[in-house]
């Protein structure tokens, strides 16, 4: 990979824009090519910096250092002095008192450019999946090999206690308390599940992880064999990841070749195997207790919990349920320890994230960054600014069950205590980035219908709610709407939330939740006006007709 | 997944059985199998794969029923015949933003098809599908087993046109 030393974001809003933002963009490119220094530093945009008057405003980090108002003139010496002699042009730089407001962030960050880390995706790309070997030769099979001949069960759960881990799954429950709930469960059989049936829309972290790095994931569940006392395993991956299933059944059968799984791993007591379980299309799988009902051959329907997985979960035996990014930060944390694990991300929520951008950003795809870095660097950093210049509106997080943000939100970092006391969910880890062209009422109608779609049926609310939600929101994005409307979703909301059964209706109710409490004036403009403010709903009422009397 | 009529219905469920066991956690490995071969599973094979597991040894007992419950339950098994092609449409929020709302609208009138039907002539089907992670080229479709990523209204009869 390729780490540039220095990266200069240019503004570009419009107002950066009118004054010539463009133009010194073009001129950073060339002077900085000039000196041979491409491959060294970075430029990119950076959008809605929410000073108009010392635009176009030039931050060149890790310093931090903000200039403004820059003009064509400066670029050269810019360059010249602080690019490539690395002293701060002090007479260009921005007045103190325009570094107050929404700019503040970024001097807040100095030294602390947030740097990808790759701990989950380290391999990825970088060696044959396809081959055991080269795998082994990145620190393969290490960590198992340290726990299974240096440690005991219960010294492999406190080390993951101490790192503090949580399930990147979405709900964030401390991963080393659910090994120890397994662990400390009496059964003579358990198993070891691997949640691969990413199907949250936006989310292909899984998949990217399963694809390039298959035997972190074996090698994990072997680990975690060991730890809870299971001898079996399954991975249940969504049945569209094909090349995810090959590559894994590839693993697996490559493992048992190399004695690392089957009877008596490393000429030890310890046995373990794993088999490769197809899911064949129901979003609701990814549901913990209905994954468990569809491996076993039956619709997926959750189950009622308590009993958790944990003491009755596969075929009635205590069942440890993990995500995949969750079992690939195993083996790194038991090499190196908790401690070093703690060193990445915030207190509450150590370790990395891996996160999908999406959307109308210029750069779509897939980072890995320390828990608790913002919204604005990700859209301004990763993202490169939005496409086409356009102002951000809201991101949704973490799939379609995740929150929608608007853009006064985007300075708070994203980790699970943080998110929590936002009353935001952070989920799975997609970021879905929308400009303003996009109508949050069209947007809330898409995932209400996807909910629809996905609602398994078992639980009234949730059958019959997302089909209600759904139905109004139709009418409105028709021009149909009613203030009753407004009415009838906050209802909705609050009763899909308190009494589905399970995940899947408690959190279909997010997004539309989200769009009442933060959005509230562009829903009202649908009804109260029968317009849409961004012009992409249809609106076409058609007269509305007196009611005909019974 | 297109239909492959001169196969062995028979065939196919018992090659599937063999390969998978009749142990519970089979059921779904085998219909997706036969669903993957037949282009669809059709109501004699599901008579035909419970008999079969009844038959085996350590067979779990199955109905038929409950075997159609869990072909109607997952998505990507059909109890119904399918066109000569199939033609998946991702319809999650990330495709949609993306474009993904004009080229649905394209991708109806160019087939003249609404989701989920089939054209008079068996040639093409038209199904939503959800998610499937490739959101980083989206909007996207899927036709048979290709991909297709980045797709503009503009490009579909250039697509299109591969399975005349």
């Amino acid at each position: 990979m390729n780490f540039s030393r220095s990266m200069v974001l240019v503004s570009s809003d419009p107002e950066s824009v009118r004054r010539g933002a463009d133009e010194i963009y073009a001129l950073f490119e060339k002077e900085i090519a000039a000196r041979d220094m491409e491959g060294e530093i970075s430029i990119s945009r950076l959008t809605d910096t929410g000073r108009p008057d010392a635009a176009p405003i030039v931050v060149i980090y890790p310093e931090a250092v903000v200039y403004g108002p820059v003009n064509a003139e400066n670029v050269k010496e810019i360059v010249e002095e602080h690019l490539y002699k690395g002293r701060v042009a002090e007479h260009l730089l921005a007045p103190t008192r325009e570094l107050s407001g929404r700019i503040g962030w970024l001097k807040t960050r100095k030294g602390t450019l947030p740097a990808e880390k790759r701990i989950v995706l380290r391999r990825a790309g970088r060696i044959d999946p396809e081959n055991i070997e080269e795998y082994i030769a990145e620190d393969g099979y290490q960590a198992l090999a340290k726990a299974l001949t240096g440690m005991k069960a219960t010294e492999v759960i406190d080390v993951l206690k101490e790192s503090g881990l949580q399930g990147r799954g979405g709900a964030g429950f401390p991963t080393g308390l659910k090994w120890s709930f397994v662990a400390g469960t009496q059964s003579e059989k358990k198993y070891v599940v691997c949640n691969a049936d990413e199907s949250e829309p936006g989310t292909f972290k899984d998949r990217v992880i399963l694809e390039g790095d298959p035997l972190a994931i074996i090698e994990a569940m072997t680990i975690a064999g060991y730890a809870v006392g299971a001898d079996e395993g399954f991975v249940y991956v969504r049945g569209e990841y094909k090349l995810a299933q090959n590559r894994l059944e590839n693993a697996v059968k490559q493992a048992r070749e190399y004695g690392l799984l089957g009877k008596n791993i490393m000429d030890t007591a310890f046995s373990f195997d794993i088999h490769i379980h197809s899911g064949a299309g129901a979003y609701i799988c990814g549901e913990e207790t209905a994954l468990l009902e569809s491996i076993e051959g039956k619709r997926g329907e959750p189950r009622s919990r308590p009993p958790y997985p944990t003491t009755e979960g596969l075929w009635g035996k205590p069942t440890l349920v993990n995500n995949v990014e969750t079992l690939a930060n195993v083996p790194p944390i038991l090499l190196n320890g908790g401690q070093w694990y703690r060193q990445f991300g915030t207190p509450s929520s150590p370790g990395t994230k891996v996160y999908t951008i999406l959307g109308n950003v210029n750069f779509t795809g897939l980072i890995e960054v320390p828990m608790g870095i913002t919204l604005r660097e990700v859209v301004n950093i990763y993202g490169q600014g939005m496409k086409d210049g356009a102002t951000f509106k809201l991101a949704q997080t973490g799939g379609s069950s995740g929150s929608v943000i608007p853009a006064s939100l985007q300075d708070t970092p994203m980790d699970f205590e943080s998110f929590r006391k936002a009353g935001v969910s952070l989920g799975s880890g997609a970021l879905l980035i929308c400009d303003e062209n996009t109508c949050v009422v069209d947007l809330a109608l898409v995932l209400q219908k996807f909910f629809k779609f996905e609602s398994c049926g078992k639980c009234t609310p949730c059958r019959v709610g997302t089909g209600r939600i759904h139905e109004i929101l139709t009418g409105i994005v028709e021009g149909r709407g009613t203030l009753k409307d407004m009415e009838n979703l906050d209802y909705l909301v609050d009763s899909l939330t308190r009494i589905s059964n399970c995940g899947l209706g408690q959190t279909a109710s997010v997004p539309i939740n989200d769009v009442l409490k933060y959005f509230r004036p562009e829903l009202e403009a649908h009804i109260k006006l029968g317009v849409c403010p961004c012009g992409v709903c249809p609106m076409s009422a058609p007269v509305k007709e007196p009611a005909a009397v019974a | 997944m297109s239909i492959t009529k001169e196969k062995d219905l028979s065939q196919i469920v018992e090659t599937a059985v063999n390969r998978h066991g009749t142990h519970g956690d089979a059921l779904i490995p085998i219909l997706l199998e036969i669903n993957e071969e037949y282009g669809h599973i059709p109501a004699s094979a599901l008579q035909d794969v419970s008999g079969k597991l009844h038959a085996g040894e350590n067979g779990t007992v199955v109905s038929e029923g409950q075997l159609f419950s869990l072909a109607s339950f997952y998505h990507m098994l059909s109890t119904k015949q399918r066109g000569e092609h199939v033609v998946q449409f991702c319809e999650s929020a990330p495709c949609h933003v993306q474009g993904g709302r004009e080229l649905r609208q394209a991708i109806q009138e160019y087939l003249g098809l609404a989701a989920g039907e089939t054209s008079p002539d068996g040639k093409w089907t038209l199904v939503t599908t959800s998610c499937i992670g490739l959101c980083g080229v989206g909007p996207v479709i899927i036709i048979d087993e290709e991909l297709y990523g980045n797709v503009t209204p503009e490009q579909l009869p250039d697509i299109f046109a591969r399975y005349e």
